[in-house]
C-alpha cells in the first residue's frame, strides 16, 4: 500500500472554521442570543442614559457602544466559545473528533476562525446601529485605525484563548451557560461598560483592571472617541503600553491553560 | 444498492474472501493482538487478563453484560483509554501512543449519534473527508448507507435509523483497514435493523475486518464470523456462533403432538429419533419440531457461570 500524504492542519482548520460558521448560522437562537442580546443591550442603555462624559464633550452613549463592542467580543468568544466546547465535550462530538486522524491544532485553528469572523460581523452591527443611533463615527485617523486592529485582535485572541481554557471548568454541557455568564456579567459591570469606569469606586476599578475586559473596552474608546475624553479616563492617558502588556500577559496564561488542561473527554470518561 | 446475503450453512465463506484479500495485499494476517490485558479503576479491575486475536477480514463480536469490561477493552483498543498493563497491537501499532496514520487507517462507529443536526448529510460526510489521506467517493459512501436520497437533507430531519447510518458513513469514509461498531442498531425496529445489517454485510464484504459490539444476540450470530463473549473482565469463550458453548453437538430437543398430547424427548440422535417418528405416524408427524440451544441460551448460561 503506498502511502498516501496526511491533510496539513492549516487546510483542515480552515476547512473546521467554515463548518462552524456554517453550523453557528444555522442555529437561529444563537445567532440571536450572541450577536443580538449585544445589540439590545446598546439600545436599552443608549435609550435610557443622557447627556455628556463629565465635561469632555463625548456624548456618554458613544461611550457605552465602545464598551458594548468590547462587551460583544467577549459574547463572541470567551461566553460562546465556552458554551459550545462544554457542550461538544459533554455529547461526545470532541470523542468523536479525536477517534479521527483530524490533528488538535486544526480544532482550535477551527475555532479561531470562526471566533474572529463573528465578532467582526458584531463588531459591524454594533458599529453600525452606534453610528446610526448614537453618532458614533469610526477611527479619524490611521494610527487610530491601527489602534482599533491590533485591540480588536488582540482582544478576540485572548477571549478565545479563555473561552476554550475555560470550557474545562462546567461538570457539564448543561450547566455551561450557568458557570461562563458569571464572570463575564461580573467582568462588564467592573469594567467601564455600562458606566464611564472612573466613576466607579476605586476598589472596583482595581479589580476591573486585573482582567482583560477594561482593558480592551479603553483601548477601542482610545480609537473610537476623542482625546478630550482623556480627562475621564483614570490614567488621563490611554495607556496602549500597559494595556498592550495586560492582554499579552492574559494570552500567555490561557494559552498555558489551554495547553494543560484541554480535555477531549467527559470527566468519567478519563 | 446490491447486497450479498450469505447463508448461515457457510459461516466460514466471509472471513475466507477478506483473509485472502488481505494475504494478497501482503499484509499481517492479524488486525488486532490482545495479551492480558489490565484496566484497572481505583480498587477495582475493569478488565482482567483479556486475550484476543481478530484476524484480517473477519467480523468478531465481542459480547458481554454492561459492566463485564467490554466497552472499556473496546476503547483501549481504539486509543481513547489507557491501559494498566497488557500487550496490544491494533493494525501493528500500540493504540496507547496513537498517531495520525494510524488513526487514518481505523474507523470508528461510537455508540452514540452526535452530529451537528443544521448540516446535510452530504456536508458533514465531505467534511471528514477532509481529514484522511485517501478518502472513499462521498457519493459512494452515502449510497453504500442508503442515504442517497437523503444526501441534501440535514440530519435534524432524518429518523433515528438514518442518523446511524450517517455515523456508520462517518466511520468508512477513511476507507477503513478496521471498522469498530460499538452496539449500532440500539433502538432500531426490526425491518430498520435487516437493512442495517445488510449494510455490514456489504462492507465485510468488500474486506474490511469488523469488530462488533452488540447486546442483541440475533445480531451477533447473523453477522459475526466469530463471537468472544466477555465476562467479569476476562474472555470466557470465543468460537463460531454455531459452536459457541458447544451448541452445534448440545443434546437436541425433538418435540411433537402425541396421543396423551405434546411429548418433547431429549436425544443425542434426533435425526433417528425423527425417522422412527414418521414411521410410528406413517408420514407427518403432527407439530414436529427439532431445537438445539439458542445463542442466547449458550450466552445466559455462560455469564451466569461467571457470577
Amino acid at each position: 500500500m503506498t502511502a498516501a500524504a496526511l491533510p496539513s492542519p492549516l487546510r483542515i482548520g480552515l476547512s473546521r472554521g467554515a463548518l462552524e460558521l456554517k453550523v453557528f448560522l444555522r442555529e437561529r437562537a444563537a445567532v440571536i442570543f450572541t450577536l443580538g442580546m449585544p445589540a439590545i443591550l446598546l439600545l436599552i442603555f443608549g435609550t435610557i442614559f443622557k447627556g455628556e462624559v463629565g465635561r469632555t464633550g463625548v456624548d456618554f452613549r458613544q461611550y457605552i457602544a465602545a464598551g458594548i463592542i468590547a462587551s460583544g467580543i467577549m459574547s463572541t468568544t470567551f461566553v460562546s466559545l465556552g458554551i459550545t466546547i462544554a457542550q461538544e465535550r459533554d455529547d461526545g462530538t470532541l470523542k468523536r473528533l479525536y477517534g479521527t486522524p483530524m490533528p488538535r491544532a486544526a480544532y482550535f485553528i477551527g475555532k479561531t476562525i470562526a471566533a474572529l469572523v463573528l465578532s467582526l460581523l458584531e463588531t459591524v452591527v454594533l458599529f453600525v446601529l452606534g453610528s446610526l443611533l448614537f453618532g458614533l463615527k469610526p477611527p479619524s485617523t490611521p494610527e487610530r485605525w491601527l489602534t482599533f486592529a491590533w485591540v480588536f485582535v488582540a482582544g478576540v485572541t485572548v477571549c478565545t484563548l479563555l473561552g476554550i481554557a475555560i470550557s474545562s471548568v462546567p461538570r457539564s454541557g448543561r450547566s455551561a451557560a450557568a458557570v461562563l455568564n458569571v464572570p463575564y456579567l461580573v467582568l462588564q459591570f467592573i469594567s467601564g461598560v455600562y458606566y464611564t469606569f472612573s466613576d466607579l469606586p476605586s476598589g472596583v476599578q482595581q479589580v476591573g483592571a486585573l482582567f482583560p475586559l477594561k482593558w480592551i473596552s479603553q483601548g477601542l474608546r482610545s480609537a473610537l472617541l476623542p482625546d478630550t475624553l482623556l480627562a475621564a479616563e483614570p490614567a488621563h492617558s490611554w495607556e496602549h503600553g500597559r494595556t498592550g502588556l495586560v492582554l499579552a500577559a492574559w494570552g500567555v496564561a490561557g494559552l498555558v491553560l489551554c495547553l494543560t488542561t484541554f480535555r477531549w473527554k467527559r470527566r468519567r470518561d478519563a | 444498492m446490491s447486497t450479498v446475503r450469505w447463508t448461515r450453512e457457510s459461516p466460514d465463506h466471509r472471513s475466507r474472501t477478506g483473509r485472502i484479500a488481505a494475504t494478497l495485499g501482503g499484509m499481517n494476517d492479524t488486525a488486532v493482538r490482545v495479551r492480558d490485558l489490565r484496566k484497572r479503576y481505583g480498587d477495582v479491575d475493569a478488565v482482567n487478563g483479556v486475550d484476543l486475536d481478530i484476524h484480517r477480514g473477519e467480523v468478531f463480536a465481542l459480547l458481554g453484560p454492561n459492566g463485564a469490561g467490554k466497552s472499556t477493552t473496546i476503547e483501549i483498543l481504539e486509543g481513547h483509554r489507557r491501559r494498566t498493563g497488557g500487550e496490544v497491537s491494533v493494525l501493528g501499532t500500540d493504540p496507547g501512543r496513537p498517531t495520525r496514520k494510524w488513526r487514518g487507517r481505523l474507523g470508528i462507529v461510537p455508540q452514540t449519534s452526535n452530529e451537528q443536526p443544521e448540516l446535510s448529510v452530504r456536508e458533514i460526510v465531505a467534511h471528514f473527508a477532509g481529514y484522511y489521506p485517501r478518502p472513499r467517493n462521498v457519493d459512494e459512501v452515502i449510497e453504500a448507507v442508503g442515504l442517497t436520497d437523503k444526501a441534501g437533507a440535514r440530519l435534524a430531519h432524518l429518523s433515528g435509523g438514518q442518523r446511524r447510518r450517517v455515523d456508520v458513513a462517518l466511520g468508512i469514509i477513511g476507507d477503513p483497514e478496521l471498522l469498530f461498531l460499538d452496539e449500532p442498531t440500539t433502538g432500531f425496529d426490526p425491518d430498520a435493523r435487516r437493512r442495517f445489517w445488510r449494510l455490514i454485510e456489504g462492507l465485510a464484504h468488500g474486506g474490511t475486518t469488523i469488530l462488533l459490539t452488540t447486546h442483541y444476540l440475533d445480531e451477533a450470530e447473523a453477522l459475526a464470523d466469530r463471537v468472544g463473549v466477555i465476562a467479569g473482565g476476562r474472555v470466557v469463550e470465543v468460537g463460531s456462533p454455531l459452536e459457541l458453548g458447544g451448541r452445534a453437538t448440545a443434546t437436541a430437543r425433538v418435540g411433537w403432538l402425541g396421543p396423551e398430547g405434546r411429548q418433547v424427548l431429549e436425544t443425542d440422535s434426533p435425526t433417528q429419533v425423527v425417522a422412527e417418528l414418521s414411521q410410528k405416524f406413517d408420514g407427518e408427524v403432527p407439530e414436529l419440531t427439532v431445537t438445539r440451544p439458542t445463542l442466547e441460551d449458550v450466552y445466559l448460561t455462560m455469564i451466569g457461570e461467571t457470577r
